[in-house]
């Protein structure tokens, strides 16, 4: 494993130490650490079904690991009760890699529903900050319309109008660019990063489109088959020796990661025998 | 052998699913009624959905209950007429459509038209991450979409049975007299004297309120256990109707031997 990580870094947001977690007897994720710094954007990436979204609901709190622990400032998800983990979660946003926007309100009444729920700010400011988030992600002049006249990333861009309308300290995304056009993937990719400096915030971004997220990470991770493969800064993880990470990072059809499913052999299979 | 095996394997392995399901089932009735507060608290959830369970089914309840009495009394009338007590038709109309047939076809098409809505609505609310959503921004959906809906369903359910009744009462009205010439008054002052307020109007508005619990209770809770997939929501809604059909059925038996029974 190409480990470059540092083993404590100064400001650690995130800290997850030795976290397992299974599906019933499927080993989803196997002792991983990960350590997610302060005020940074970091990458967890790897191959689909590897378990990359499972440790962000880890971090949420909407799974509990079967073994190991995750600590979200300073807090162990695992050991809050559903008061605290909702007092926890209303200082983090997610984006969702659908938008999960609520169908049946407006783009306005979507990014207002977060303040209507948690806050008793009079009417006139929820329209100030809803304005003000929309603007910030340029959909300001969108805000009459229903999710279902939206396209695919200005869903994505209303919900992450709606994640930063309580000011959170972390935004967690869940692969934000798949299935967009290249220039919604850069105006997503501009966002994540302008937001978490211009914000003060800490990102943590879930994907497996390697050129996008190493343009924007200042660390990234690459899980598979449940445990860390590398971690370190893209620069850093261009230069491993690694044969993995180079065939992942270089999307080749084969390599460590096998191309052909296991099977018995081609020739016997052929013939039958 | 192997196959026998297998056989009792895969046996026991439903029921085992399916006591995990009723387990799951009562704990997400269990929370849903811990939520019963939201109503009080946000009662325009309760109206929204009271709207599209109940007012958007008037049509179907409507239709149903005045061609149900009609019929009830076109075949009611040529059994009567043989013992020359046609006048009875309206005793025979009410009683039949307040004790059965309001409630269990009331609950029946519920679960053909609002039941299904609600499972697919909120397992499609699942599949595009909308409760997920909800969960992270700190919101319960049992509180914000579970409670309003699982309340709309029971307290809509009497009153559209009430309209299935009455209706059919009127269609039943509408064949006896007005096509088949029995005396209006008989009809009424049969129904008047024979149709008690207690051992029949109120036994079948319990009927109809233990059925909204059942069938809504079904279909909220279908629609929150489905697989977050397309067909995980369409087996699901499959699931609303057929299960709450065999509820409301064995249900209709047991209250009625309770009700009637011994009578």
């Amino acid at each position: 494993m190409d480990n470059t990580e540092q083993k404590q870094p100064v400001d650690l947001l995130v800290n997850m130490e030795n976290v397992s977690f299974s599906h019933g007897t499927r080993v989803i994720l196997d002792g991983i650490d990960i350590q997610i710094p302060r005020g940074k954007v970091t990458t967890i990436m790897g191959p689909s079904g590897t378990g990359k979204t499972t440790a962000l609901r880890l971090i949420t709190g909407q799974l509990m690991p079967s073994e190991g622990v995750v600590t979200v400032d300073g807090q162990n998800v695992s050991e809050l009760n559903r008061q605290s983990l909702f007092a926890l979660r209303k200082r983090m946003g997610m984006m969702f890699q659908t938008g999960a926007l609520f169908s049946d309100l407006s783009v306005f009444e979507n990014v207002a529903f977060p303040l209507r729920e948690h806050t008793n700010i009079p009417e006139s400011m929820i329209r100030d900050i809803v304005i003000m988030k929309l603007q910030a992600v340029g959909l300001r002049g969108a805000r009459d319309l229903m999710p279902s006249e939206l396209s695919g990333g200005m869903s994505r861009r209303v919900a992450l109008a709606r994640t930063i309308v309580l000011d959170p300290m972390m935004i967690l995304y869940d692969e934000p660019f798949t299935g967009q056009d290249p220039i919604t993937v850069g105006v997503i990719m501009q966002l994540i990063r302008e937001l978490n400096d211009s914000l003060g915030l800490t990102s943590v971004i879930v994907s497996h489109d390697v050129a996008e997220v190493s343009r924007i990470s200042d660390r990234l991770y690459i899980i598979s088959g449940g445990k860390v493969e590398a971690a370190g800064s893209p620069q850093e993880l261009e230069a491993s020796t690694s044969e993995w990470v180079q065939q992942f990072l270089n999307g080749r059809p084969d390599g460590p990661a096998k191309f052909h499913y296991p099977a018995k052999d081609y020739s016997e299979d052929l013939l039958d025998l | 052998m192997s196959g026998l095996i297998d056989a009792i394997a895969g046996l026991g392995r439903r029921v085992v699913n399916s006591i995990m399901r009723m387990g799951r089932g009562n704990i997400f009735l269990f929370h849903t009624l811990m939520s019963t507060g939201i109503i009080f608290k946000e009662f325009s959830l309760l109206v929204k959905q009271m709207y599209s369970v109940g007012v958007l089914s008037i049509q179907i309840i409507a239709v149903s209950g005045l061609t149900v009495g009609m019929v009830l009394s076109l075949q009611g009338y040529n059994t009567l007429v043989d013992f020359g007590a046609e006048q009875s038709l309206g005793q025979m109309v009410a009683l039949s459509l307040v004790r059965e047939m309001g409630p269990v076809l009331t609950a029946l098409l519920f679960a053909g038209r609002a039941g299904s809505a609600l499972t697919a609505e909120i397992g499609l609310m699942k599949v595009t991450e909308q409760l997920p959503a909800m969960e992270i921004m700190a919101v319960d959906p049992y509180r914000k979409v579970i409670a309003p809906r699982f309340y709309a369903g029971v307290i809509s359910m009497p009153l559209l049975a009430a309209i299935f009744s009455a209706i059919g009462v009127f269609g039943g009205y509408l064949v006896g007299v007005e096509l088949l010439g029995v005396d209006a008054g008989g009809f009424w002052s049969q129904m008047q004297s024979q149709v008690g307020l207690y051992e029949d109007i109120v036994n079948g508005v319990i009927k109809s309120i233990v059925f909204g619990i059942v069938v809504t209770w079904i279909a909220v809770f279908e629609g929150f256990d489905a697989a977050p997939t397309t067909e995980g929501v369409s087996r699901a809604t499959t699931r609303t109707v057929v299960n709450s059909a065999f509820a409301v059925l064995g249900l209709d038996f047991i209250l009625t031997a309770l009700m009637f029974g011994g009578a």
